[in-house]
């Protein structure tokens, strides 16, 4: 039988190594899996590079995860978002490295690399100092700029709903980067607020087939 | 001279957002363009989130924590509305589905170059956020900003100083003294507020300015 929970949000982020790339959806403080991301901090993997579109607030989850030294790098669209202190600090002081990548671009990215495809021309940041260094091309008269896709080893997921197989629903706009990075990472870990049993998820409603998740981790389940 | 509010701006900007457009406001300026469409006109406003048919703030008591627009306060989805995850949104801008994309800049110039993302202040970490994305994207980008910086420098230039957001997007400019349209043959001044001539607009712009033959007085309500 198929039942992707785990008792504990520890046991959703054991075996996360040193050095992954951790995608870590969200949009500013919504939809976001603080629990998770927390539990990670915990769990102590170092060298970590965070692809996330913000950098956390205040000192509690992404926040504390790079305040605590445990990120190297973050692959973002916009860094400073609420209380983002904690990166600002780190990055002043040189700890940690900033890729900033317009917002559409990252998530077309995922979801090339969720999608098997080898990148994408793309007519974003042509001609501006973000496409410096990237292959161009000129199509149908317009220029374009080469996008790899990005891909994670270990995607932190926040939904709504989820049932054992790992489908999920999503709430409002807490879905964001959710399903996309559900998609693109080797290991796929979920946040659900609530856990329903098989088949009351309404087939045409499920956002996220449990085919791209690996753990689920029930809010409130903890023992 | 009458040199026009915040509100004003945007209400002028709203006057040219038609019944059916699809929609993004960019933070700042551009947002309180909600409040000033004209009555019978049905606008849906789209938020890089994932949003499309956003409404108002919530009145008190009905906000939800989850719904929130670009700039992360609390908003509201109005009846029709719906929601899609980050790659949908950006196929929405990028795809050029998008009518209008009214954006608050740094500086345009009279090619059309606009730069909103950066002043390379150094003391905090660049962001860009949606800005490439919605400049390169949209069917149409117009602008709306104060006509020159705090110094009284002119924001309109003959090239940008700042890094730019996206090469020759900008079709319309709107001030708080003029409607400028970005055009082949330069810049064709459409509109000026009450008091203000030609010779007083080109002080304070960079690049030539051509007045519109039927050129019109700018005057909110």
């Amino acid at each position: 039988m198929i039942d992707k929970r785990v008792k504990t949000v520890n046991d959703a982020v054991a075996g996360i190594r040193d050095g992954s790339t951790v995608l870590v959806a969200g949009f500013g403080d919504v939809g976001i899996a603080n629990s998770t991301i927390e539990a990670l901090q915990a769990q102590g993997a170092r060298d970590l590079t965070i692809v996330s579109n913000n950098t956390g607030n205040g000192d509690y989850g992404l926040a504390r995860l790079i305040t605590s030294g445990h990120v190297r790098k973050v692959i973002c669209s916009f860094p400073r978002s609420g209380d983002y202190s904690g990166f600002v600090e780190a990055y002043n002081a040189g700890r940690i490295e900033l890729e900033l990548v317009p917002q559409g671009t990252i998530s077309e990215r995922l979801r090339c690399a969720a999608a098997g495809l080898g990148g994408f021309f793309c007519p974003v940041s042509a001609g501006t100092r973000l496409a410096q260094g990237k292959e161009t091309r000129e199509i149908d008269g317009r220029p374009y700029v080469f996008e790899k896709p990005l891909k994670g080893d270990v995607a932190i997921v926040k939904a709504h709903k989820a049932d054992r197989w790992g489908n999920l629903t999503y709430r409002k706009s807490a879905r964001n980067f959710n399903p996309i990075m559900a998609m693109a990472a080797d290991l796929t870990i979920v946040e659900a607020s609530q856990f329903v049993e098989l088949g009351e998820l309404d087939p045409e409603c499920v956002v996220t087939p449990g085919i791209f998740v690996d753990r689920v981790f029930v809010l409130g389940s903890h023992p | 001279m009458t040199v026009l509010t915040r509100q004003q701006m945007a209400w002028r900007a709203a006057q040219d957002l038609l019944d059916g457009n699809y929609v993004n406001l960019g933070i700042g300026i551009p947002t309180l363009a909600a409040r000033h469409i004209p009555a019978g006109r049905e606008v849906i406003f789209h938020s890089e989130n994932g949003v499309l048919g956003m409404g108002p703030a919530p009145k008190p008591g009905e906000e939800d924590k989850d719904l929130i627009d670009a700039g992360k306060g609390l908003c509201t989805l109005v009846a029709g509305g719906a929601f899609v995850h980050h790659a949908d949104s950006f196929v929405m801008i990028r795809g050029g589905h998008l009518d209008v994309s009214l954006m608050g800049a740094f500086e345009v110039s009279e090619q059309g170059d606009l730069a909103n993302w950066t002043t390379e202040d150094p003391s905090f970490p660049p962001g860009v956020g949606g800005a490439m994305d919605l400049a390169a994207g949209a069917k149409q980008v117009r602008v709306l900003m104060e006509h020159t910086s705090k110094k009284g420098e002119p924001r309109i230039k003959r090239r940008c100083s700042l890094p730019l957001t996206a090469p020759g997007v900008v079709k319309r400019i709107y001030t708080n003294l003029a409607v400028i349209d970005v055009t082949a043959e330069g810049l064709i001044v459409r509109e000026m507020v009450q008091g203000m001539d030609l010779a007083g607009l080109q002080a304070v712009t960079e690049p030539k300015l051509q007045l519109a033959a039927d050129w019109r007085t700018l005057s909110p309500p």
